[in-house]
C-alpha cells in the first residue's frame, strides 16, 4: 500500500472516531467549545505521534527478538502511561506556554484508547517505522477533523432552544456524531 | 447477602456504566453491530473487572498511594492478556469479531474507576460483588443495544431470523452511523422516562419554597 493509501484511509475512509470508535470520550467529553477541541486536537496528534514512535521501537526491537509479543498489552500502556507522564513534566519545564494551552489535555490522553488503539492497529498491520508514523499522522488528524467539526455543531445546537429537553447534551451529540459518521460513509471507496 | 444485592443494583440500575455514568464509551459502540457481540464484549470486560477487582481488593493496603495507578493498570493488563488467550483458545470467532477491543480493555474507562473508586477501599468480597453488578450493568446494556440494532439492521437476533422475510433490513443500523444513533435515541428514552417520572413526584407532593431540593440539569460533559 502506497504512504498516500495509508494517509487518506486513515483520515477520511476508516476515521478513527466516526468509523472506528475510538477515542469517544474526549470526543464526546471535551467537544462543546471550539478552542478547548482544537486544544485536545492537538495534544492528541503530538502524543499520538510520540506513543507510535515508542511502541514501534519497543515491539520491533525489545518485545520481537525476545519472543515476548503476547506481553504487547502490558508494555504498550506503560510505555504510554510513562511516555504522557515525560512529556507533561517537560513541557512544564521548558515550554509554559505550551503547557497552559495543552497541560489539562495530556493526563487525559493517558485513558485515550485512540492513542494505544492506533499503536495496536500498527503492530497488526505489520507497518515499517515510516508507514506507522505516516499512519498515526493521518488517524490523529482524523481526531482533529472530527472533534473540531463536532464542536461547530455543537456550538450551534446549544443556541437552539428547539431541542426536546430529554434529548439535551449526550443523546443530541450521539446524533449529531450518527449523522456526521453517514456523511463520512461517504468517503469509503475512495481508496 | 444484603451487600451483595446492593451492590448487584448498584451496577445494573443506579450507576449503570454505559446509560447513566456513560463511561466505556468506545467498546459500547464499537461492538455492539450483534447481540452475540455485545454479550462476548460485556463478559469479557467482566471477567477482568472480577479479576482486577478482586487482587486489588486484596493489595490494597500493599500498594503505595502515589504508586496506586500504574499498579491498577499492570494488573489489569494482566488480565486483559489473560482473557486475549482464553478468547483466542475457546473462542476464536469472538476473538476475530471483537478484534483490537479486546486489548483495548486495558483503557476501559469502568474497570480502572472501579478499581480506584471501590476496589482500592474495599475488602476482597465486596469488591467482587461490585466488580459483578458492574459487570452485568454493562454486558445487559451492551447486549440490549447490540440486539436493537442486529434486529432492525439484519431482522435476526443472536444469529436466528426473528422477523419476517418481508422486512427489508435497514443496513445502516449494524453500520457505523447506526451505533451513535442507536445509543442515542435509547439514551433520549431513558431522560424522558426520568423527566416524566420527575415531573410526576414533584405534582403530588409541592416542592416547597426552595429550589434547592430539586435535582439539577445533569452534565455530560
Amino acid at each position: 500500500m502506497t504512504l498516500v493509501a495509508i494517509f487518506v484511509g486513515a483520515l477520511l475512509t476508516n476515521n478513527i472516531v466516526l468509523s472506528k470508535f475510538l477515542g469517544i470520550c474526549p470526543f464526546l467529553g471535551v467537544s462543546s467549545k471550539i478552542k478547548t477541541a482544537l486544544g485536545m486536537g492537538f495534544a492528541v496528534i503530538f502524543v499520538m505521534l510520540l506513543a507510535s514512535l515508542m511502541t514501534w521501537l519497543l515491539y520491533n526491537l525489545v518485545l520481537l527478538p525476545l519472543g515476548i509479543t503476547y506481553l504487547y498489552t502490558l508494555a504498550f500502556i506503560l510505555v504510554i502511561a510513562a511516555l504522557v507522564q515525560f512529556v507533561e513534566i517537560v513541557v512544564r519545564k521548558y515550554y509554559p506556554e505550551l503547557y497552559k494551552a495543552l497541560g489539562i489535555f495530556l493526563p487525559l490522553i493517558t485513558t485515550n484508547c485512540a492513542v494505544l488503539g492506533v499503536a495496536v492497529i500498527n503492530m497488526n498491520q505489520g507497518y515499517s517505522l515510516v508507514q506507522s508514523m505516516v499512519h498515526t499522522l493521518g488517524a490523529s488528524l482524523g481526531f482533529l477533523l472530527a472533534i473540531l467539526l463536532m464542536a461547530g455543531l455543537r456550538e450551534r445546537i446549544s443556541e437552539n432552544p428547539d431541542v426536546p429537553k430529554a434529548l439535551q447534551g449526550l443523546p443530541i451529540s450521539l446524533i449529531t456524531a450518527a449523522l456526521m459518521s453517514i456523511a463520512f460513509l461517504g468517503f469509503s471507496g475512495l481508496v | 447477602m444484603n451487600l451483595f444485592w446492593e451492590r448487584l443494583q448498584n451496577g445494573i440500575f443506579k450507576e449503570n456504566p454505559t446509560f447513566v455514568l456513560a463511561i466505556g464509551m468506545c467498546p459500547t459502540l464499537a461492538v455492539t453491530s450483534s447481540a452475540t457481540n455485545g454479550v462476548g464484549m460485556g463478559l469479557a470486560a467482566t471477567a477482568v473487572l472480577l479479576g482486577s477487582n478482586a487482587v486489588i481488593g486484596a493489595l490494597r493496603k500493599v500498594i503505595p498511594d502515589e504508586i496506586r495507578i500504574p499498579s491498577f493498570i499492570v494488573i489489569i493488563a494482566g488480565f486483559v492478556t489473560l482473557i486475549q488467550f482464553f478468547m483466542q483458545a475457546w473462542a476464536p470467532g469472538l476473538d476475530t469479531s471483537l478484534g483490537i477491543f479486546i486489548p483495548l480493555i486495558v483503557v476501559n474507562c469502568i474497570i480502572l474507576g472501579r478499581a480506584e473508586a471501590y476496589a482500592s477501599k474495599n475488602p476482597v468480597l465486596p469488591s467482587l460483588w461490585d466488580a459483578l453488578g458492574m459487570g452485568l450493568g454493562f454486558t445487559l446494556a451492551l447486549t440490549l443495544l447490540g440486539s436493537i440494532r442486529e434486529i432492525l439492521g439484519a431482522g435476526s437476533l443472536f444469529g436466528f431470523a426473528v422477523l419476517p422475510s418481508f422486512y427489508e433490513p435497514a443496513l445502516i443500523m449494524v453500520l457505523a452511523p447506526g451505533a451513535f444513533l442507536a445509543l442515542g435515541i435509547v439514551m433520549g428514552l431513558i431522560n424522558y422516562r426520568a423527566l416524566r417520572k420527575k415531573r410526576k413526584t414533584l405534582r403530588i407532593p409541592s416542592c416547597g419554597s426552595d429550589c434547592s431540593s430539586c435535582p439539577s440539569k445533569k452534565d455530560h460533559s
